[in-house]
């Protein structure tokens, strides 16, 4: 059983989003700690990118200006660095496949082991293109999250074969970004991906609230929330890590009712 | 030709799993209708009635007495139905689109052709239409906004980034993956993730498959090179695709340099592009050394993209062709010596491959011969030339 997946060994699990360096990298210190605070399970840290095609419209921006402050993928492991001197919080990256590809897979990978990051989810390197990837990440016992969407079908079953961690369950169709209503049956996917693996299944896209937050937890093993947090991190401003450790709380109380 | 989609180390499928079994579904569906012979007597009867081909392979003599040296054909994509070779991809692309059962065709547009073709077929077929343009070209171009409009095409002008047509493809691929079921990305260059790479070049091949016939019944013999603009590189791929296995023909992309190699200001992926990950394809790009991707500059809006056809950065890399940077400068003197020259006001994209036969024309003898690709008509673009060379003009 990898690292994360023991995190959802006993209990429905809540994992984190912030992108690193937004508003600043030492405000990323210390948000990724009060989410740890509050009882995160897991935390993603976003490494941003100029074109997060993936992403929304929050996101994206908060992408935006991270890099309007020339955060750079260096940054972001020395961002890790300071966390790791005072957490052992679970951690994973998200990013696109051409930052990973500009470090070079087997120096990414080295650098995630060297500082206990878990693994990485790469949205726009699907089942096809992993290949490469896929046998550094195992060389350095890194979990490679696998993502599973509404349009996925015929897919599942050979994604959920290779899946290590967790695996991602993209709830709706589009970008990321908080929804009021998801029009897929979410049973039915976790269902089909339950019966080709035990890796746990986490829900992402679009819950920001505890209600949405329980409705999934009842359904999925955990779940994501990104664009929520992003946004308390840019409205809150010097009261984000109070305010994101109350927020976790809350979320964590919902989905473990 | 591809592989898996993949031309050498390039091409591939880095995409949203959210796409990946349309995108397997369009490549099935494609491979099928490649294949049938109704498909294709569709689509050629759209492309002769509806189009106007075969184009023109125009011999361009005063342009030859005023050069010297070689022969020049100038291949007439601009006299195709809405001005530019990009018709000939949007009714391929289309008609595949109605195989599948879409309704909506969703496309991007950097200087508004492809939106016009894509809003032009979409009326035609009686599908609806949603263009996304930067913010910046909306402005640039306002002609062609309002031509899609007219056709009933809904244009959204797009806000992020640095609002051209790198901006307009991530959101024309966010509207896609929100709206994939009803919905056709008629992706406008040889760009993107498998299949989309080859089934533009498939489309656009009818440009080098014209063109070998014609320069064959003119001249006798193959060309010795051809010449066509690159920015993702739709046109020259066509240009290029028939003449590929005939080694003695040199083949040429014109990029954009705009203000210089040199400078920030410039959109040269081949000259200055690294390998990346981007658009859903492995190829060349601008970028940083951490891999954000550069915002880029032309004077030409078709051709300012960050990147370049992975069938292109192969055949770069393989050095069966070769890519060269012309800057502003020379397009605008090309596209004012083609104009009084021969009459032909060639688009400003265009005009950068005119520009690379003044250089190679004279270098050559007067038994060799050189096809280069008009692209496009200029008329979208005068306004522009009117602004670069600061005359005032009704617009």
């Amino acid at each position: 059983m990898s690292k994360v997946e023991q995190i959802f060994a006993n209990h429905k699990a809540f994992v984190g989003f912030v992108v690193a360096g937004d508003p600043s990298l030492d405000a990323t210190v210390d948000n990724i700690l009060a989410l740890a605070a509050g009882g995160a399970d897991l935390i993603e840290i976003g490494i941003p990118f100029s074109d997060p095609v993936a992403d929304g419209p929050v996101i994206a921006a908060a992408d935006k200006r991270a890099l309007d402050r020339q955060v750079t993928t260096d940054d972001v492991f020395a961002v890790i660095r300071r966390v790791r001197e005072q957490s052992d919080v679970p951690l994973v990256f998200l990013t696109y496949a051409n930052l990973v590809y500009q470090v070079g897979y087997q120096e990414f990978c080295r650098r995630c082991a060297e500082l206990n990051v878990a693994g990485m989810i790469i949205p726009d390197l699907p089942y096809e293109e992993q290949d490469e990837l896929l046998v550094v990440t195992q060389e350095f016992d890194l979990d490679l999250i696998q993502l599973v969407a509404p349009t996925s079908k015929a897919r599942i079953k050979k994604i959920a074969q290779r899946a290590t961690g967790f695996i991602y369950v993209v709830s709706s169709m589009g970008t990321t970004g908080t929804r009021d209503n998801f029009q897929t049956d979410l049973r039915a996917v976790t269902d089909e991906i339950r019966q080709y693996t035990d890796t746990p299944v986490a829900i992402g896209f679009g819950i920001h609230t505890p209600e949405q937050a329980y409705a999934m937890s009842q359904v999925a093993d955990g779940v994501i929330v990104g664009s929520q947090i992003v946004e308390l991190i840019d409205k809150a401003g010097e009261q984000a890590p109070a305010q994101l450790t109350a927020y976790v709380r809350e979320m964590k109380r919902a989905i473990t009712e | 030709m591809t592989t898996n989609g993949k031309f050498g180390g390039y091409g591939g499928q880095f995409v949203p799993e959210t796409l990946m079994q349309e995108l397997h579904e369009i490549e099935t569906t494609y491979l099928k209708l490649r294949e049938d012979p109704k498909f294709q007597r569709e689509l050629h009867d759209l492309l002769d009635n509806y189009a106007n081909r075969p184009s023109l392979l125009y011999h361009a003599q005063h342009m030859k007495e005023k050069l010297g040296g070689a022969q020049i054909y100038f291949k007439r994509e601009d006299l195709n139905h809405t001005g530019a070779h990009k018709i000939n991809n949007v009714l391929g692309q289309a008609l595949v689109a109605r195989y599948m059962g879409k309704r909506k065709l969703i496309a991007e547009t950097g200087a508004g052709q492809h939106g016009v073709a894509t809003a032009t077929v979409a009326a035609l077929l009686g599908m609806d239409c949603e263009i996304y343009m930067g913010k910046e070209d909306t402005e640039r171009q306002r002609l062609n906004v309002f031509r899609m409009e007219l056709l009933g095409a809904q244009v959204h002008a797009v806000t992020n980034g640095s609002m051209v047509l790198k901006d307009a493809v991530n959101a024309a691929m966010q509207a896609w993956v929100a709206d994939v079921t009803d919905a056709f990305y008629v992706l406008g260059s040889a760009v993107g993730p498998h299949p989309f790479p080859m089934m533009v070049r498939d489309f656009q091949s009818v440009i080098s498959i014209e063109a070998k016939q014609q320069i064959l019944e003119a001249t006798g013999k193959l060309p010795d090179a051809v010449v066509a603009c690159v920015g993702g590189g739709s046109n020259a791929i066509g240009s290029f695709a028939s003449f590929l296995d005939d080694e003695t023909v040199q083949l040429i992309g014109c990029e954009a340099a705009g203000k210089g190699v040199h400078t920030q200001q410039q959109a040269a992926t081949i000259t200055n592009g690294t390998d990346g990950i981007f658009h859903g394809m492995k190829s060349k790009f601008l970028q940083n050394p951490a891999g954000q991707i550069d915002e880029v500059y032309s004077i030409s809006a078709g051709l300012d993209y960050p990147g370049i056809g992975p069938e292109h950065a192969a055949l770069s890399q393989s050095g069966r062709a070769q890519y060269v940077p012309i800057t502003d400068d020379e397009a605008v003197q090309a596209f004012e010596f083609i104009a009084r020259t021969e009459g032909i006001i060639a688009a400003i994209e265009s005009s950068h491959a005119v520009a690379y036969v003044e250089k190679l024309a004279p270098t050559m003898r007067s038994d060799q011969t050189i096809i280069c690709t008009l692209s496009g008509r200029g008329d979208k673009d005068v306004a522009a030339i009117a602004r670069y060379k600061g005359v005032k003009i009704d617009e």
